[in-house]
């Protein structure tokens, strides 16, 4: 008799108590690990990937409960150990790694202080030994200045600071078993390629088993062996991840991975239909799957299909064969039309700068401040020819969004000029000429803070037109419900409560806002982020049409790279609030690059080994701003002298010392991963 | 941290004097003034002139304003009006020392009273204990506190008269005489002002045992009493400190309410009664106490929120 294995999951079933009844939210999972293996999980937001996360530590979130199966841990039942026991393995046997470690880290506790008491309840060790040893773990995980950091607060570690934090609190006590929920999501690429890489080794190193929950497929593509794909509570397929990418074999993995966009390739990817069921008290009669696949038949709305498939994948589809057949499930629809160019520019800065260095009224209670605030924005000249989309790209704090801000007025420039045709744009948003402040429209990266959540639909849409347009209320109806037809949202969303909607239905109300009022520029400040690929692919097709027929120009920021490359006319590549390298998007997609450009194209295939690891350190404010993190420096030319800007082609320009021949090495590893082909 | 001590007391000090300004303008704005009030009918303009040339109202505003709160910060704030040559500073002293310790009394036993059962409560979210306690301080912090003081006059000063129903001793009397008296007080208080912090550290306490770290503690294998004493408590707690200052600035600055039900000798009723006497060096006084009140206690729990929250301290920085 063999033991255990390390995690047995047997037909597990999770339930939340709503008004109706119990809604089931994980059905009937089976899943094992084995010691050292790494298994993924994907699937989109309201799938029950995180329930299931959660319930493999035996935790189901208040309102929540087991309905039925169990989860064994090394052979013992998590759900039925008294609860001092389940204690005593959480941390100790299987820990986890939270989806949002800035939540999740105590407040008001010093992290050291967060990790040490893993220590000193677990392995009974004094406060000092334990403290010490937290101390190693922030070593371990690229922190600098371990016992500096010790007594720093969660609010004073950066995103990504707190996130390798979480990891050492989960690792600490040297679990069998580590699960991540979602543990890149909210970093920007370049910090998640740098999580995940420093992951791979801390637990390669120690032949921990991994359960990574994500609704990234990038992700689960690098740290998974095994991956599980979760539709509606149910897992649809489960395989090994390097034949499931390659060959999906259920629809809806391949609806998946269709609609990622692609950096390889311009256009928009494939939408996938419709959004997950609502977690219901009765499960369908048929598939769940159904009522959004191509392939359904009769058969697949009356028959749930038994897991099925075989050579070590197990599929829940009655057209599992069809799917194999098929082969790989690449869908790109066609690339739009380069809009036409050499027209007057709707949008042109020239040298902006902006500061935040501003005094408070309490500054006066201060001492002085030096005045050593970096500009977030510096010296930045950009035009936006009409109908077309220019990208803004780069990592967080690189001042793309205070850029949008000080175009839409929220921001005053303290250097350079900006126009929108003949108006000036360095006056703030409030003292702007009406027709102005309607021509140019922003929508927000999370449209549950930019919609009134007491507002109907109705009254989202009406209050600009009634600001801008006199309308009758008759009118006013007649185009709302005319937008929401190209948001296609139906007449019956006026009554609505953004509450009410999906994420992807309150995104596209926010992006109906904009439009209502006709504008010629909208300023889309990473519009796509916080959506689900699936749904990301639909609103990006959204974008693009209402693009070609009201002929507006979007200025796109993003930190997602494929996304930009599905969307932009050109791109401007952002560091430290300098532009670094700008061109159209094929020019800044292929080389030469700028090597800022090369790390971010880089950390976005998830490539090991990227450059710039580590925090960037102080900008000198001579020489070339990349210059701490610049694989390619040449001392001491780039730290003393600002680079010149070279052109490479007619319209793409490089800011570097280095002649373009020179950049024309990504430093891309020769190997290709699976979202290259 | 001690720059961050100096800071906000300067800033304290600065809305004081403010304070005093609008209360001293206050007066002076007001149709009448002392040497008016003083001779009332008698009033001729040969009298008024010479009253108020020995009262120094002849000078110029501001220079009455610095002496008086010149006299003020030495404690001397001049002579009570429709008690005739009693000084106003001893008189408040006498009727602070009552309600000082009624205050003290409620604060003593109302804040752990409340700390515990909100906490209770909160752990025992939804149990029928934590239904109890809430319905409970929710029907106490809807009955007005005259009612509630009515009832315990009803219930223990003559349906059972083992405590004086309404005070009969003065505010000078020694304090063996005095204790009784407060009972019935301090107790109508303690039921008010923990039925409003209660609810206020329960509602905190269950949103912060909801937040992810709470969720993080407990998965990290700590035992629950840890998870509750270092995670859960420490932030539950501090939004309700400032609930529990203004409660405290409440009690100390006079509860004329319950000071009427119960007859008894306090700042409240002082005021009350200076301000139907045109009293205006009393009112003077009693308003900048008030507010010197306030303002301290206000800084005091600003001072213990910052100490406690690591984000605020920062934020200020």
């Amino acid at each position: 008799m063999s033991a255990p294995p390390l995690l047995a999951i047997d037909n597990l079933s999770i339930g939340y108590a709503a008004a109706d009844g119990m809604r089931v939210v994980v059905h009937q999972v089976s899943l094992t690990l084995d010691r050292g293996e790494r298994l993924g999980i994907v699937g989109e937001s309201g799938c029950g990937k995180s329930t299931l996360a959660l319930a493999l530590l035996g935790f189901v979130r208040r309102g929540g409960q087991r309905l039925g199966g169990t989860v064994r841990l090394d052979g013992a039942d998590i759900f039925r150990l008294p609860p001092d026991a389940v204690q005593r393995l959480r941390g100790r046997r299987i820990a986890l790694v939270p989806q949002n470690a800035g939540q999740a880290l105590s407040p008001g506790m010093p992290v050291g202080d967060q990790i040490a008491e893993v220590l000193q309840t677990h392995l009974g060790w004094s406060r000092q030994v334990a403290r010490s040893h937290a101390s190693h773990w922030l070593a371990r995980v690229e922190l600098p200045d371990p016992p500096a950091l010790l007594r720093r607060f969660p609010h004073e570690l950066s995103g990504g600071q707190q996130q390798r934090v979480a990891i050492a609190m989960a690792l600490a006590a040297e679990p069998a078993l580590v699960v991540l929920d979602e543990p890149t999501t909210g970093l920007d690429a370049t910090t998640q390629q740098q999580v995940l890489a420093l992951l791979g080794e801390l637990v390669a190193a120690s032949g921990t088993a991994l359960v990574v929950v994500s609704h990234d497929l990038g992700v689960i593509a690098r740290c998974s062996d095994r991956m599980a794909v979760m539709y509606a509570g149910e897992v649809v397929e489960h395989g090994a991840t390097d034949a499931t990418l390659t060959v999906p074999r259920h629809p809806y993995t391949r609806g998946l991975l269709a609609s990622v966009p692609q950096l390889a390739s311009a256009g928009i990817p494939a939408t996938l239909p419709g959004m997950p069921p609502v977690p219901a008290r009765l499960r369908p009669a048929g598939c769940a799957f159904a009522p959004r696949c191509a392939w359904a038949d009769a058969q697949c709305r009356t028959t749930a299909p038994a897991p099925g498939g075989g050579g070590g994948t197990v599929v829940r589809c009655h057209h599992w064969r069809r799917a194999g057949a098929a082969g790989a499930a690449v869908v790109t629809a066609p690339p739009r039309p380069i809009a036409p160019s050499g027209a007057t520019p709707h949008l042109s800065l020239c040298g902006v700068t902006v500061s935040y260095a501003r005094p408070g009224v309490l500054d006066w209670f201060r001492a002085p401040r030096q005045p050593t605030a970096r500009p977030a924005v510096s010296d930045v000249t950009l035009a936006l020819a009409p109908g077309t989309t220019l990208a803004l790209v780069g990592e967080s704090g690189s001042g793309k969004s205070t850029l949008a801000r000080t175009i839409a007025g929220l921001e005053r420039a303290s250097a350079g000029t900006l126009h929108s045709l003949d108006d000036d744009l360095s006056l703030p948003v409030h003292r702007r000429p009406h027709e102005l402040r309607r021509r140019i429209q922003l929508i927000f990266q999370n449209p549950d803070a930019a919609l009134n959540p007491r507002h109907p639909v109705a009254t989202i849409l009406a209050r600009p037109l009634r600001v801008f347009h006199r309308l009758s209320a008759a009118d006013i109806r007649r185009r709302s419900v005319a937008l929401l037809e190209q948001m296609r949202l139906g007449e019956e969303y006026l009554g609505r409560l953004p509450g009410q909607l999906s994420g992807g239905e309150k995104q596209r109300v926010a992006i109906a806002r904009a439009f209502i009022v006709e504008p010629a520029i909208v300023l889309c400040d990473e519009v796509v982020s916080a959506l689900d690929v699936s749904v990301q692919a639909a609103v990006l097709q959204l974008l693009i049409e209402l693009q070609q027929r009201h002929r507006v120009s979007y200025l796109f920021i993003a930190h997602d790279l494929a996304v930009v490359r599905a969307i932009a006319d050109t791109v401007a590549v952002l560091y430290r609030g300098h532009v670094c390298e700008l061109g159209s998007a094929a020019q800044v997609f292929t080389p030469p690059f700028h090597p800022y450009t090369a790390s971010l194209l880089q950390a976005a295939r998830l490539a090991p080994g990227a450059p710039g690891a580590g925090p960037p350190a102080v900008d000198t404010g001579r020489g070339c701003p990349f210059v701490d993190r610049c694989p390619r420096r040449i001392e001491p030319l780039c730290g003393q002298q600002p680079p010149p800007w070279r052109t490479t082609a007619p319209g793409h320009r490089i800011r570097c010392h280095l002649p373009p021949e020179q950049l024309d090495q990504t430093g891309m590893p020769p190997h290709a991963d699976w979202r290259s082909t | 941290m001690l720059r961050l001590v100096i800071q906000r007391g300067l800033l304290a000090l600065a809305t004081l004097v403010l304070v005093s300004l609008v209360i001293f303008g206050a007066t002076e704005v007001l149709p009448g003034d002392v040497a008016s009030a003083i001779l009332g009918r008698e009033a001729t303009p040969a009298r008024l002139a010479a009253l108020r040339a020995e009262l120094g109202l002849d000078q110029p505003a501001p220079s009455r304003y610095f002496e008086w709160l010149g006299g003020a910060v030495r404690g001397d704030f001049g002579r009570s009006l429709a008690r005739p040559a009693a000084p106003v500073g001893p008189l408040i002293a006498e009727r602070m020392r009552v309600t000082g310790w009624l205050a003290l009394i409620a604060t003593l036993i109302g804040v752990p009273l409340a700390l515990g059962l909100g906490i209770s409560a909160g752990l025992l979210r939804d149990h029928p204990a934590d239904l109890a306690i809430s319905v409970v301080a929710l029907v106490a912090q809807s009955v007005p506190e005259f009612v509630i003081g009515a009832l315990l006059i009803l219930a223990f000063g003559i349906t059972w008269p083992i405590l004086p129903a309404v005070t009969v001793v003065s505010s000078d009397a020694p304090l063996a005489a005095l204790a009784p008296n407060l009972v019935l007080p301090a107790a109508t208080l303690v039921i008010v002002m923990t039925a409003y912090v209660l609810r206020m550290v329960r509602g905190s306490l269950i949103d912060v045992l909801d937040s992810e770290y709470i969720h993080m503690a407990t998965l990290k294998g700590l035992p629950h009493r840890r998870v509750i004493a270092a995670h859960a408590l420490p932030n539950a707690l501090l939004p309700t400190i400032n609930a529990v200052a203004l409660t405290v600035a409440w009690l100390i600055g006079g509860v004329v309410v319950v000071e009427t039900v119960f007859n008894l000798p306090g700042v409240g009723r002082l005021m009350v009664s200076a301000v139907e006497d045109r009293d205006l060096p009393l009112v003077q006084a009693l308003g900048l106490l008030g507010a010197a009140c306030y303002i301290g206690i206000n800084l005091l729990a600003d001072l213990a929120t910052l100490w406690l929250s690591p984000r605020l301290r920062a934020r200020q920085r």
